[in-house]
This record gives structure tokens, sequence and C-alpha cells, in this order.
């Protein structure tokens, strides 16, 4: 079998750091390719190596049998590798046509000529059986259609080959639907595809073949059908199925007989959450599961106040008290690290010092004025219990490693003694010594009485420290595993089929 | 799909919303005072609106790719002074000696903006002061008198065809700015760049060289308003253009243009310059009729506003956009 | 789209170390270096350098810049810009002569007086609010949300004094720009203070560190409970009162208002003495002394130059080259 594209022997380092080793990737003609893993894989190093976007450090790429080495998006483009961005790429505010047509556009008398640029991009589109009037603003149009117009331009640059980066999160079912459809006919026209999703169900809907990474190498090639969507789940996690039962031995707090401090029942924001319920009791660990894009960052969002719920309540101990800002939710004695460290985390151009006590400075100040001797006790405190690895607290935040940020960020929570905290991916891009520190630690405040509501994509990390997990999917809870249930098995179980508590799906 | 809505609302506003406000304001002026409508008081207002027009329309350029050029005023007075000196030698070396000069203001603008990676706002900001301090040195404190004895004074002064000399120039300018904008690749890269830089370089589109290009344009026009502004007045003025920027970026806005670039029409610029340049001149008939004493000053306080009302509108716009876009 | 050095932040490169470091230096104490050279080249070269009338002279030049300069410092802190300093200038220093000339009611002399300093810099505070609303409430960018007052606030100045100069003769008023303290003049008094105030607001309170947070990073500083909306509220309110302040100032010293003038570029040489001082334009990072430093570096070389006989234009080029050069040095290393 000859390949359309052969990626073979990749490795890249950045800054020393493996984030490939020796991973490849082969797609044939005119076929649909699934690539999948999860954050940190490599999926999209190898995508951007493919595009030029990046250099790689050794390896060799074929496309149409001749070695490539593309320096720039725009070299692969013109080699016929077109790339559809999970944000869209586009200008909103320019017309359909433009949005097409930019770049390589149709002169006449050295002037742009309109009317043929408006009949080209109309029969592009026409493709795909779409027919919209394409002097109109792109963002006069939903988000699938603007897709699709990223594509016809990928088209209409002759392309052989097209990327499409997690193409349906913004997606509805319909729109999902036409996009296939899409697929389907690029297909038959003898386009390949590389299809990056972390929906299941979309992949055995549409891919031919898969690609799985995981830590940076390819860990499995094989046609989508010889795989179950079990099998896909375990391969991209690392867990063997027949692995020992891990929670065995735990010892899960009885905390059944407590009041819950947080509840949330059937919450709903825009696409992402559609029906999620959980709850969290005083002393417990809180796992909230689910793949890429499930739901799981938006609903804690809602809880702390960040972002609104178009539907659904979210109560703390039992009162509707109404969170609508972060501020209220730390005056009810909430925390929440969020998964961004440096977008949503830390103050780069702050101290150690000033980044700890963010949340406190109002408690810590005497009319306005911060006690500095209470602040310095703390800060000292904190960075002794913790561990946190710095020349001193006036040490500017960005200087330290990522592992001391997030200690520091954790202990900015911890300093306010909390009542529940949400950690959303508290040990990502942290390294192994910190991140048991810190999971260590969780265990311990919990067991003083904290209840925490914990995100993680890492199985083992969830399974290990929660004494109950929610599973979402698409946006809904579909499972909630406690005492003997919690084990990885099961919870892959449910992010891959969501049996556990059936509920109305359209299962294609 | 409320997005579109906003959308053609928007686009509404900018293009037909300020038309009409210009319209009604003619009709009040030809209403309410006897000569408004005529040839006199037209072709006034046109000459003398014809420099801030050119400013405006490179402010045009550099607002839709979501900069700024805070140089044009002190650009203008310099290329006033710079032409005024050349004058004796011809309409010619006059007329270029002041593009060339406000040409070297905007590829300075440019150098720093895309290569040193300034802020638009502070790196202009200096080329203002620069500017007008070359041109009080070029002209050493005081306006540099034009020679009347070559052609160079028609450009200001002179009629083409019945029409003022200036007034060609500026409609020429923005004729070829709007092909440039809607007929042009270098056009639609301007309007992209503004709407999604990012995207545009992904779309393989020369982003750096289509911004510095537009620094350029700015300060080459502001260099030939700076022209008009010797030829009109028989002096290269050193101290003139302050505040032109703010009043080219106002000008901007009513007619539509988006401050956060992406969005923006020439056509609309103009009808936003002599919508703010007519006010003036309403106020100047209206203490002509002695019937309330509205004090000139007041032209300030009006502009302002229109100013607020118009960012107000476009900033209601652009959140109802985004609750589209969640 | 970000690249690998985003997201691998801080790892320090050895080999960089040292050339870093000397660089990072010479950003944070270049101002005070070049301050430092800008006296020693004058004691040398400038005659009569070393005396208390250049000092007079020098201090009472930047005293009303210095003033609207910390307010400008705390604005861009937060990430935004005042462009309506010197309009507001104007709208202050029209006010107080119409109080205290008893032009809008005939006031007693003594409450006059003390009303014209009080209710002018009340105005323009209430009007850097009003900036502040419109960019926290309709969402408008700094710039152009300042722009509005920036033309409409001069054309009210303009307005209320029908654009005539208003001479005046009064002592207890006058003494805010031309009085003296032991000798000092009483405005670089109140430059001090207010600058030291700042100063210490910035570093000390919880509010100094509310703006920095804000200027920092937004979304990290309302996720930590900060109320975005209100800090930006008070650091406009502040630009505007500051500006009211140096508005009376500036008239007190020429003992006439002129709404035409007061004011007029100031929104500039604010500008430029808090990029010259070290302050970070996109916020976040602000020192309130760097900015006092920087408007006295660029008065400075303005003085340093006039002295040894270069023309007053020549020193625009310079002070432009002083911005372009202090902003590109202390631009935020990698992204």
């Amino acid at each position: 079998m000859t390949f359309l594209l052969s990626m073979r022997g990749i490795d890249k380092r950045f800054a020393g750091i493996p984030a490939l080793s020796s991973a490849s990737l082969e797609v044939g003609h005119g076929e649909v390719h699934a690539l999948i893993g999860q954050n940190g894989a490599g999926k999209s190093t190898m995508i951007k190596i493919l595009t030029g976007y990046y250099k790689r450090d050794a390896g060799e790429i074929l496309f149409d049998g001749k070695p490539v080495d593309f320096s720039a998006p725009q070299d692969a483009q013109k080699a016929g590798i077109s790339t559809i961005y999970q944000e869209i790429n586009l200008v909103p505010y320019r017309s359909v046509t433009e949005n097409i047509c930019l770049g390589r556009e149709r002169r006449r008398f050295g002037l742009l000529d309109w009317p043929a640029m408006h009949r080209e991009a109309e029969a592009l589109l026409a493709r795909f059986n779409i027919k919209l009037d394409v002097r109109r603003p792109l963002m006069a149009y939903p988000t699938a259609v603007q897709q699709m117009v990223a594509i016809a331009r990928a088209i209409g640059f002759e392309a052989r080959l097209v990327i499409m980066d997690e193409p349906t999160s913004s997606l509805d079912e319909k729109e999902v639907e036409v996009l296939f459809n899409v697929i389907r006919q690029l297909k038959a026209a003898g386009v390949s595809v590389i299809f990056v999703s972390h929906k299941l169900d979309e992949l055995y809907a549409v891919c031919d073949r898969i690609t799985i990474m995981r830590d940076g190498r390819t860990v499995r090639m094989a046609g989508m059908s010889e795989l179950s969507k079990l099998d896909l789940v375990t391969t991209m996690l690392g867990r063997e199925l027949n692995q020992a039962l891990h929670a065995g031995g735990k010892s899960h707090m009885e905390a059944g007989a407590r009041d819950a401090l947080l509840t949330v029942d059937r919450l709903a924001v825009g696409r992402k959450v559609r029906d999620v319920s959980f709850d969290v009791r005083p002393g417990e660990i809180v796992g909230l599961a689910g793949l890429l894009g499930s739901g799981r960052t938006e609903s804690a969002r809602v809880v702390f106040g960040a972002d609104r719920a178009e539907s659904g309540t979210v109560s703390l101990d039992k009162s509707n008290g109404s969170v609508t800002k972060p501020a209220d939710a730390i005056g009810a004695g909430m925390g929440f690290l969020s998964e961004d460290r440096k977008l949503e985390g830390i103050i780069p151009e702050m101290s150690v010092r000033e980044n700890l006590t963010l949340a406190i400075m109002p408690q810590l100040a005497r009319r306005g004025i911060v006690d500095e001797a209470r602040s310095r006790e703390i800060v000292d405190r904190f960075i002794q219990r913790l561990g946190i690895r710095c020349s001193g607290p006036e040490q500017r935040i960005r200087e330290l490693s990522g592992g001391n940020q997030q200690k520091v960020l954790l202990a900015r929570w911890l300093c306010m003694n909390p009542r529940l905290l949400i950690l959303d991916e508290p040990t990502r891009g942290i390294d192994v010594g910190a991140k048991a520190e810190i999971l260590n630690l969780v265990r311990e405040l919990a067991g003083q009485g904290l209840g925490v509501l914990m995100i993680s994509s890492e199985l083992e990390e969830i399974v290990e420290a929660a004494s109950r997990i929610f599973v979402l999917r698409d946006g809904q809870t579909v499972a909630e595993l406690k005492g003997e249930d919690v084990s990885e098995q099961a919870v892959m179980a449910a992010m891959a089929h969501g049996h556990d508590k059936p509920r109305e799906q359209a299962h294609g | 799909m409320n997005n579109l809505n906003t959308l053609q609302l928007f686009r509404g506003i900018g293009r037909y919303g300020v038309l009409i406000a210009l319209l009604l304001l003619i009709l009040f002026g030809w209403l309410r005072y006897e000569n408004f409508l005529g040839s006199f008081n037209v072709l006034t207002v046109l000459r003398y609106n014809s420099m801030f027009a050119l400013v405006a329309l490179g402010m045009c350029f550099v607002i839709i790719t979501g900069g700024i050029d805070l140089s044009v005023g002190s650009t203008a007075a310099l290329g006033s002074v710079v032409a005024a000196m050349l004058s004796p030698y011809g309409l010619v070396p006059g007329l270029l000696g002041g593009l060339l000069a406000g040409l070297v203001v905007g590829a300075i603008n440019a150098f720093v903006i895309t290569r040193l990676n300034i802020l638009p706002f502070i790196a202009t900001l200096a080329t203002m002061l620069a500017a007008s301090g070359c041109a009080l040195l070029l002209a050493g404190n005081q306006s540099v008198s034009v020679s009347y004895d070559t052609a160079f004074i028609e450009l200001g002064q002179g009629d083409v065809l019945g029409f003022p000399a200036p007034a060609w120039i500026a409609l020429i300018a923005y004729l070829a700015g709007s092909v440039v904008l809607n007929f042009t690749s270098f056009g639609r890269t301007v309007l992209s760049i503004g709407g999604n830089e990012d995207a545009t370089r992904l779309m393989g589109l020369p982003a750096n060289r289509v911004k510095a290009s537009v620094y350029m344009a700015s300060g080459a026009l502001a260099g030939l308003a700076g022209v008009i502004l010797a030829a009109q007045f028989g002096a290269g003025q050193p101290i003139e253009g302050v505040g032109w920027e703010l009043f080219a970026i106002a000008s901007v806005v009513v007619g539509g243009t988006l401050l956060t670039g992406g969005v923006g029409s020439v056509g609309t610029t103009l009808v936003g310059v002599l919508l703010l340049g007519l006010i003036f001149n309403i106020l100047n008939f209206e203490n002509g009729l002695g019937w309330i004493s509205l004090s000139a000053y007041w032209q300030s306080v009006i502009r302002g506003a229109l100013l607020l009302v118009v960012v107000a509108v476009q900033a209601k716009l652009a959140s109802r956009t985004e609750d589209a876009h969640p | 789209m970000a690249d690998s050095a985003t997201t691998h932040p801080a790892t320090k490169d050895p080999a960089k170390g040292p050339a870093l470091l000397s660089a990072h230096s010479l950003a944070r104490h270049g101002a005070w270096i070049a301050l430092a050279l800008l006296i020693l080249f004058n004691l040398a070269f400038t005659p009569n350098f070393a005396t208390w009338q250049t000092l007079n002279v020098n201090l009472t030049q930047v005293c009303a810049i210095v003033i609207v300069a910390v307010g400008m410092t705390l604005v861009i802190a937060t990430g935004g810009i005042d462009l309506s300093v010197g309009s507001l200038m104007a709208i202050a220093g029209s006010l107080a002569p119409l109080i205290f000339m008893g032009k809008i009611l005939p006031l007693p002399y003594a409450l006059g007086i003390a009303l014209a300093f009080v209710v002018p810099v009340l105005v323009a505070g209430a009007f850097g609010w009003f900036n502040g609303w419109l960019i926290t409430r309709l969402r408008i960018q700094p710039i152009i949300a300042t722009l509005v007052l920036f033309i409409a606030g001069r054309g009210i100045a303009q307005v209320m004094t029908n654009g005539n100069l208003q001479p005046f003769k009064t002592p207890e008023f006058q003494f805010i720009g031309l009085g003296r303290v032991f000798g000092i003049p009483f405005q670089a008094v109140l430059m001090i203070v207010i600058v030291l105030a700042a100063a210490w607001m910035l570093r000390r309170t919880v509010f100094g560190r509310q703006i920095l947070a804000v200027g920092g990073n937004e979304r990290a500083a309302r996720l930590a409970g900060i109320p975005v909306v209100s800090v930006k509220r008070k650091v406009y309110l502040i630009s505007g009162l500051l500006s009211g302040i140096a508005g009376l100032i500036v008239i007190a010293r020429n003992s006439a208002a002129d709404a035409n003038l007061v004011g007029l570029g100031m929104e500039l040489d604010a500008i430029a003495a808090v990029a010259v001082g070290g302050t970070l334009l996109t916020g976040g990072r602000a020192t309130v002394i760097g900015t006092l430093l920087g408007a006295l570096i660029i008065q400075l070389v303005r003085y340093t130059l006039l002295a040894n006989g270069v023309p007053d234009a020549a020193a625009l080029v310079a002070k432009a080259a002083i911005i372009v050069l202090a902003v590109w040095l202390q631009r935020p290393s990698q992204g």
C-alpha cells in the first residue's frame, strides 16, 4: 500500500524535554484518518511539524512519495496540505468570497475581479451542496457553515490532504452531519483527511483508520473497525484492561451521612454543558472525569461564578445562594485552581508573595493597608508546608518552574481556609515529584474536612484520589461511581459507552 | 441569526447613518441660513476640509489594520514647512518635497512598529514629537513664507474647472483609496489584518509588509495635507497640526470604521470629515445670525458628544455580537 | 498561536544568564543611571548648574507634569490610558477663577478661595470617573473613551470662559503655584507628597496590589476575587483628580487661566514620563518613583540642550528618541 503521507521516526524536543520521540503517522490516499491522544500526547506537535510551524529534530516526512520539509504553513498549503484549526482561522468581518479566495485572487486589468471570485466561491461551495450568499460577511453564518467555508478555502488551494483539528467541538448534531457529508465527498474525490477529535462516536462514524498517540509516541495504528471503543480508550490512556484493580484496598471515607456541601443539578451552559449533575460533601474528594470537551471545566467555572448558567441550579449548603462572580464564591469559602496556569492563574510580574496572598488580601489588610508582617508569616508557612522551591518570597513567579507555580496557586486558595476547593487539572505540566506532593496534600486536607472537586484527565490520579467519580460525556453526567465501583475500567467504560446511567441518546 | 442582523445594523449605521446625518445637517443649514448653499460657502468648506480629509484617509487605513497613527498632525506641519521652503523652485518640487517628508516619517513609524515591535500608539507618539521638532528646526521657530512667484500656491488657492484644487486632490485620493481598499489584494489584506492578524498570516498573506506600507501611506498623505496647508495659507506652519490626529481619528470613527480594526470604508470616512467640518461651519452661520450667541467653542463639545454617541453605539453592537458568539 | 517558549516559561538558560541579567538590570536601573549621567554631565559642562536657581527652575517645570503622570502611571498600570488629562486640567483651571472671582455666585472672599481649590478638582475627578464608566460599562477601549473628553473637555472649558483669558492676582489662591515652604516651592512639596503617597499606595495597600493584578492578568485577577470594574473606575477617578490639581497649579503659576492653553499636550508629556520611567505600557508593572525620574530626565535633557545652546525644537527630537529607546530597552523579554 502506498501512502499519501508518511511521517516516520519524528523526534522533537522543546527546551530539552522530548515532545515527540520516534512518532509516526501514515495516511493513505482518499482516507479519513483519525489522530487521537490525550493532551500532551503530541498530536498537535505532530501536525505543526507536518505543516512547517515547528522544525523537527529528526525523522522523515514523505508526501506523495517525495521527501518534503516545509518551513512555513504557507509552503505546506502550496504543496497541497491545508489545516483547518479548532478556532476557525478566518476573518469574520470579511465576505465569504474573500475568505475563500484571499491569497490567490483573480484579477482583471490589475484590479480584483469580484464577479469571477464570487462565481468561484459559489462553485466551490456548491460541491458540498451548500448555497449561500457569498457576498455576505462570514460572521453572518453559523459556525458549521464557517467550517465549510474553511474547507472550501482548503479545496480551492487544491488541497490533497486536509487536516481538521477538532472540527466538531462547536457544532451541534445536525451541523456535524453536514460536516460528515462533506468529508465523505472529499474522500470520494480522492482527498485525504486527518481528523482530530475526542468524540468517539464521531471517529467511528467517519474515519477509516486510526493512529493513537501517547507520551509523544505512536502507540497504535489500526483500521477503525478493528478497534473497539474500550480498546481505543484504554490504549489512549495507557491502561490495560486486565490490570489489577486499583481501588480494592482503599478505605473510603463514609461521608454519606453528611449533608452535601455543593449540589449541582441539571446544569446547562452553551453547547458544551447540557445536563450535568453532581454533588460534593465535606471531607470528600469527588472526581469529575471525562474526555476533553466533555464539559468538565465549563461546569466547574459556573460553580465558581466565572460563567453564568443557562439553566439548572448550583446550591451551596442547600441554599441557592447566588454566586454570580468569583468574589461571591470566594466569600462563600470556595477556591478554584484553573487549568490554565498562565492565562488564568499567575500574575507573571508579581512576586511569589503577592501571587500567594492575592485572594486573601482584603483579610490581610487593616484599613486597606496590607499587613506585611502577617503576609510574610503566611507566605513563609506555605512555602515550607508545600515545599515551594524559590529563591525567596520576593522572587517573581514567572521565574519559577511549572510545578512550583502550581504550588503557589494552590497555596493561594489554601491560605484562605476554604470549605470547597475546585481543582482543574491540578497536576498538568508538572513533574512527578511535585505531582505526588500536591495529591498528598489534597488528601490530607480532605481528611480535615475540606470538600474537593477534582477534574483530571489522568485516570490513575483521579481514581486514586477520589472516593466518588462523576463521569461526563458530551456535556452530560453519564455515571456516578462510588465505593467498590471506582476503578479505571469503570471510568473508561463510562467514557466510552456511558452505560451506567442510560439516558436518551442519539446513537449513530 | 442575531449576529447577522447586528452586523447589518452596524453597517447600516456606518454607511447610511452618517450620510443621513450629513444630509440632515445640510438641509438644516439650507433652510436656516441664506447663503449656506451658495457657491462661496460650499467651496470654502471644501477647500478648507480637504487637508483634514487627506489625513483622515491615511488614518482610516491605519485604523482598519487595528493600529493608530498619532504623528499625522506634526507630519503635516513638517510637510508644510518643507513644501514652503521648496516652493521657490516650482510646484512640483514643493509638492514632492512635502510628500517625501511625510513618507520618511511614515517609514520610521513602519520600522519602529513592525521591526522593533513597539506599540503603534507609543511609536507614533514619539515620531509626533520628532516630526514637530524637525519642523520647528527647519523653519527656525516661525512660519516660512511660500513663494508667490511659482505655481505652488495654486495647489491650495487655485481652482480647476471651477472647483478648488485641494478638493480635487482629496477627491482623487479618496477614489484611489477606495479602489485600493476594494479592488486590490493589498486592500483586502489591510481589512483582513484588522479582522484577524494571526489568520491573515496563516493564510499566507504578507501581513508585516502591508502594515508597514499602511503607515508609510499615512505619512505620505499627511505630508500632502501639509503641502496644501502651506499653499492655502501662503506659509509653512511648523506649529499647525496640533490635534489633527485626534480630529482624524474622530472622523474615521464617526464614519463607522471599527476601532478594533477589520471593518471600515473610505467613503464614509469622507462623510465623517465633512460632517465634523460642517458643524464648525454651521456654528459660524449661527453666530452670524446673531439670534443666539453660540460660541465657536461649542464645536469641540459637539464633536466630542458625536464621537461619544458613535462609539457607544459601536460598543453596544459589539457586545451584542459577542453574545451571539459564545 | 503560542510558540514553544510560552509553553515552557522561565526555564533559565545558563548560557544566556549573564547577558540577560545585565540587560535586565540596565532596564531596571536605567532611569537612575541616566539621571546620574545627566547630572554629572551638567556639573562638568553647564555653567552655574549647581545652584538653587537651577533646581527651582527645573522643579517648577516638571511639577504639573509629574502630578498628572502619577495618575497616568496608575491608569497605565491597569493596562489603560488616559488622553483626557490635559482637557481636564483646562476645565479645572478655567473653573477656579470663575469661582474665586465670584462670576458664578458672589461668595465671601475666603469661601471663594476655599471652594476654588475644592470644586474644580472634584469636577475634574467626576469627569475622570466618567472615563472609567465608559471603559468598564460600555467596554470602550480606553484610548477612544478618553479621546471623547480630550476633544469635548477643552471645548467645555472654552465655553465656560467664552475662550477669554482670565487674568487674576489672588495671592491666597496662587500660593499653590507660587508659594514657598521653607524656601522650597509649594508646588514641589505638593508633587513630592503626591509621588510618595502614590508610591506607598501602589506598594503597600490592597488597592495598589489590585491595580497591578488587574493590569498583570485581568482574568486571573477576576478569578482571585478582585473587583476589576471598581478598580478601573477608581484609577480613572484618581487620574481626573490629579489633573484637576495640576490645572490649578498651572493657572496659579501663570496668574491667568487660558482655556485654550492650560494642559495642552499634557497627555503626551505624562505618557512620555511614564514610559521613560520604566512602567510597562501594557500594564502590570508600574513605578511611581520611576515616573518621577522619567519626567526629571526628560526635563533635564531639555534643560541641558537649552543651556548648551541647542534650540528647543531639537530637544523634541531628543525626547522622541528617549521614548523609543526607553520602551525598546524595557520591552518584556520574550512574548
